[in-house]
């Protein structure tokens, strides 16, 4: 058999396989792809792990059936060495630069794609430190109101709502600064609303993964890690802990809340009355925190100057004269 | 088995320097002297520990006195390498004494000792090793074992975390050795045509430094453990027990012997080629060893550092990583990742060259794109400097920098794309014989395309934000490290064992062993990828109640890859000792240069340095011309390997 029958013969194999695992994955499996689309976030990257998956399957079915064609065409009998020579031996050219090319171009492609996603999404939904490049609308002034307690939120506003989580050795903590810094073991966020999470620890580095929310944000001591999402269906979500952090990181996971915007008004305006004497007794709002001379076994202090976009104050800690 | 004594190691003619003699026994070091000096070491260091700090406050509050755990360890290791005789020359020469004659000592006694002969070391390697991985494969069945049921615990929530963070130090630090300690001690002075290697006492060193190094690493079980995973984040590091001490001593030092093994090799491959070795001649395997050692060379350095670094934080009140007191945890993070990435390319690259290797004999073909490949290897080992922050995409640090190294990253699977090109071109037409290496070799195909593609997921920041940290990276990368190299290694032992013990492996046995371990070690990680997907992250005792069917078909398939290594070990035993078959000169009909010396393998390797003739892959012709010539009994003997032979 000469070499175009093989070449054909497993060309045809792979372009039909191909573009029926594509169709069916696209159209069966999809939807369903994690993170779901319970946000503008998680939709944006179900869309991006659908179309890698899109391009890996053809990639995986294409090297599967060379190696079963080798293996059942190219067996060699029973016996001694038998030298493969001639044409078939030879190192062919235009296959090895027909293979670089290829793989360059699928993966400059690739990186393009996920560059523009990654853009395109307010950076998709992980943190970005406490200096975010891809802000969406309307963030920066909401937090820089929030954090100077003149931060407001209404129903139907389009407002931004900044939320803050603190990762602690073993549990997640969230603080609302637009209704006066109340802090809670609820998430409960609005839905059709942006969200600002500013990701932050108390101890160790800990990692807040709002697995539907397809949020992920690592939480560092005294680092204000910044991670934007739009929710665009209520319902529950997992929160989990995805680094690791000591003896109990695995039982570190709660649950949240997207619920519609005037219920979570209520929610959050009732949270703020009934622990308006225990958020007395916290630390004023910030960004970070820093333990007192004490440590852990103290009280926690905010870091007073710190803006939310600068990494220089949020190192210089201000403790209060004893 | 008798052995000529090896060449003198300052590279003088073994005549100049008289006869060997054997030292008495009772002034003749091994491994029962080191493992007391390292005894003595550690007593010694741990009262020197307590008696410097004992004024310390925080031992009255703790009972725990960090400085006396690091001393200890510290002072065991040079008690160790005293015992075993690593510092007798240098200390000697420090002395400005003449060091003494060294003995090669011969019988099977010379494997517990401070053997400078490279076929020793190689075979030292390989039960270090094998010892290395049964550990961390038993701490593999016990992290399946919790994994079983979400509610019911086998371990409590701190054994279990303890167990993890040993399974992944133990497993990684065994992984950058399995492939360059065994067969790149053995087979690389073989196969360029040289005597032995460059420097042999610090081969010597590297393979005694890192059994060292396996106790150190180990010996934080009896302290109690460390909860940090094998990355060791920082603040945690700073906040857990005297554990960590050995985890941060325990890499710097197998950091020293990871450097130390790295120079030699890379030395001795650019310096030791014999006449005619050009560069376009060199074996792939020896071009991947080559890549991989320069990747220890290089990388390796941050780690030790970045270990010492912690190390003081824990004993000296240092703050590197301490943020409060003006450190940084992304300083450890940055730090370990920039040795961590390049690490995950020292233990798949010598996968990529067994394969390159094995694939040619088995399909009576030359290698395919050869040049290319060992470009590939270049490049993969060049641009894995360049992509370490993808492991930080979601840690908060700057986040403009994220395109580039995705960029950096994708780019990556261009070289390694290579490896596949070499292959796939190597298999067109061919006559492939299923031998047992060749059956592994195409598994590596197989698993570390699964492994390739997901990698390329992970590189990808918006999907990262799903898998990152969870159960479909865990999976990723036992896809890439044991279905590439560890199904390598076995490829290359199944091969090369007949030349390093001169016994053939049992095919039927090893055809068992593959089978299990392939079809096993696919059941056991396919599955975490949903895993991870549907939200499980790494490290974790206890997960959703969902995913329990899942994990369960994970661990019942881990437990029967569990005994697929059985069967393997079995093997060898059988193979080797139980019921021995003599191994032909040249079982499976190589043209390479290694199997062309005599079996068992005589001292000096050649009898005279050999002259390369030709690159060894020339299959495709029914009369293969010689790939060397070994010399004739008529001509001049070459009588030293330093006669310039760096060829063209």
């Amino acid at each position: 058999m000469n070499e175009t029958h093989h070449l054909r013969r497993m060309t045809t194999i792979w372009v039909v396989l191909s573009v029926a695992a594509d169709l069916l994955f696209w159209f069966l499996v999809g939807p369903h792809v994690p993170p779901g689309r319970m946000t503008d976030t998680a939709k944006a990257n179900q869309f991006d792990f659908n179309v890698l998956f899109v391009i890996a399957l053809p990639v995986l079915i294409g090297v599967w059936i060379y190696l079963a064609y080798a293996i059942t065409v190219w067996s060699a009998k029973r016996g001694g060495p038998d030298p493969v020579g001639g044409e078939s031996a030879r190192t062919n050219r235009t296959a090895q630069v027909a293979w670089i090319t290829i793989t360059s171009v699928v993966v400059i492609f690739l990186a393009g794609f996920g560059t523009v996603a990654l853009v395109a999404d307010h950076g998709s939904g992980g943190g970005e430190g406490p200096n975010p490049v891809w802000s969406p609308a309307g963030a920066i002034q909401a937090e820089t109101a929030a954090l100077a307690g003149r931060g407001t939120w209404s129903p139907n506003s389009n407002q931004v709502l900044p939320v803050q989580v603190i990762g602690q050795q073993w549990k997640f903590t969230y603080r609302y600064p637009t209704f006066g810094g109340f802090e809670s073991t609820q998430l409960i966020l609005p839905v059709d609303t942006t969200i600002a999470f500013n990701v932050t620890s108390l101890d160790v580095i800990h990692s807040f993964w709002a697995y539907q929310l397809s949020v992920k944000a690592d939480a560092n001591p005294q680092i204000n890690d910044v991670a934007y999402t739009k929710t665009t269906q209520t319902g529950q979500f997992t929160v989990r802990c995805s680094e690791l952090c000591g003896i109990w990181h695995g039982s570190m996971y709660n649950y949240g809340n997207v619920v519609p915007q005037q219920k979570f008004l209520q929610w959050a305006q009732s949270t703020e009355a009934a622990n308006a004497a225990n958020t007395k007794n916290l630390p004023p709002f910030a960004w970070t925190y820093v333990p007192d001379a004490n440590g852990a076994s103290g009280g926690y202090y905010p870091d007073g100057t710190a803006t939310p976009y600068s990494t220089v104050e949020t190192y210089g800690a201000k403790q209060p004269a004893s | 088995m008798t052995e000529r004594p090896l060449a003198t190691t300052d590279g003088a003619s073994t005549a100049s320097r008289g006869p060997w003699t054997q030292r008495p026994g009772w002034m003749s070091q091994h491994l029962g002297t080191a493992i007391i000096g390292g005894i003595i070491g550690y007593l010694f260091g741990h009262w020197l520990g307590n008696a410097v700090s004992s004024n310390y406050a925080n031992i009255v509050n703790s009972g725990q006195n960090s400085i006396a755990d690091a001393l200890a360890l510290i002072f065991g290791v040079v008690g160790w390498l005293l015992g075993i005789g690593a510092l007798n020359y240098p200390l000697a020469k420090l002395a400005g004494r003449q060091p003494g004659k060294e003995t090669e000592v011969q019988g099977w006694s010379k494997y517990f000792r401070y053997s400078t002969n490279h076929k020793t070391v190689g075979l030292q390697y390989v039960v270090g090793v094998l010892l290395f991985l049964f550990t961390g494969g038993l701490l593999a069945m016990a992290i399946r074992t919790e994994l079983l049921s979400p509610t019911t615990h086998f371990f409590s929530a701190d054994t279990y975390i303890k167990i993890v963070s040993e399974h992944g130090t133990i497993m990684m630090m065994m992984a950058t050795s399995i492939v360059v300690g065994p067969l790149g001690n053995y087979l690389v002075p073989l196969m360029i045509g040289s005597r032995r290697m460059a420097f042999p006492r610090i081969e010597a060193f590297s393979f005694w430094i890192f059994v060292a190094g396996y106790m150190v690493i180990f010996s934080a079980l009896p302290y109690g453990g460390f909860p940090t995973g094998w990355t060791g984040y920082a603040p945690l590091q700073t906040q857990a027990g005297p554990g960590m001490v050995s985890y941060l001593f325990g890499f710097a030092v197998i950091g020293m012997g990871m450097m130390a093994a790295g120079f030699n090799i890379a030395v001795t491959i650019i310096n030791y080629r014999a006449p005619g070795m050009t560069w376009s001649r060199l074996p792939i395997f020896v071009w991947s060893i080559l890549a991989t050692a320069a990747l220890l060379t290089l990388a390796t350095p941050t780690l030790f550092a970045a270990g010492l670094f912690g190390l003081l934080d824990k004993t000296a009140q240092t703050a590197f990583y301490v943020t409060e007191h003006g450190g940084s945890s992304y300083l450890w993070e940055n730090l370990f990742w920039f040795f961590g990435h390049p690490e995950v390319y020292i233990m798949a690259l010598p996968g990529f060259g067994i394969v390159g290797e094995i694939l040619p004999v088995f399909t009576r073909k030359p290698l395919f794109a050869y040049k290319v490949g060992a470009a590939g290897m270049i490049g993969v080992s060049l641009l894995s400097f360049f992509v370490w922050q993808h492991h930080l995409f979601q840690s908060g640090i700057n986040p403009d920098m994220r395109p580039l190294f995705m960029l950096t990253t994708e780019l990556i699977s261009i070289p390694t794309g290579f490896i596949y090109l070499v292959g796939m071109g190597t298999l067109y037409k061919a006559k492939i014989r299923f031998e047992i290496p060749m059956l592994f070799a195409m598994a590596l195909y197989f698993n570390f395309l699964i492994g390739g593609v997901t990698g390329v997921f992970l590189s990808d920041v918006p999907v990262n934000v799903t898998v990152h940290g969870g159960f479909f990276v865990l999976s990723h990368f036992h896809y890439t490290i044991m279905g590439g190299l560890l199904f390598a290694f076995m490829a290359g032992l199944y091969y090369w064992l007949p030349k390093m013990t001169g016994r053939m492996m049992n095919k039927k046995i090893g055809l068992w062993h593959f089978w299990t371990m392939f079809i096993f070690f696919n059941l056991t990680f396919f599955p975490m990828f949903i895993i991870g997907l549907l939200g499980q992250p790494r490290r974790v005792f206890t997960y959703a109640k969902n995913l329990q069917g899942l994990n369960d078909f994970s661990s019942v398939s881990a437990f029967l890859l569990g005994v697929s290594f059985l069967i393997f070990f079995f093997n060898l035993v059988w193979s080797l000792y139980i019921n021995p078959k003599k191994a032909p000169a040249n079982p499976w009909d190589s043209l390479g240069l290694e199997w062309q010396t005599a079996t068992p393998v005589p001292a000096h390797n050649f009898d005279r340095i050999p002259v390369i003739l030709s690159d060894p892959y020339h299959y495709s012709e029914a009369d293969a011309p010689a790939v060397a010539d070994l010399g004739d009994d008529d001509r001049v003997p070459v009588t030293s390997s330093h006669d310039g032979s760096g060829a063209a």
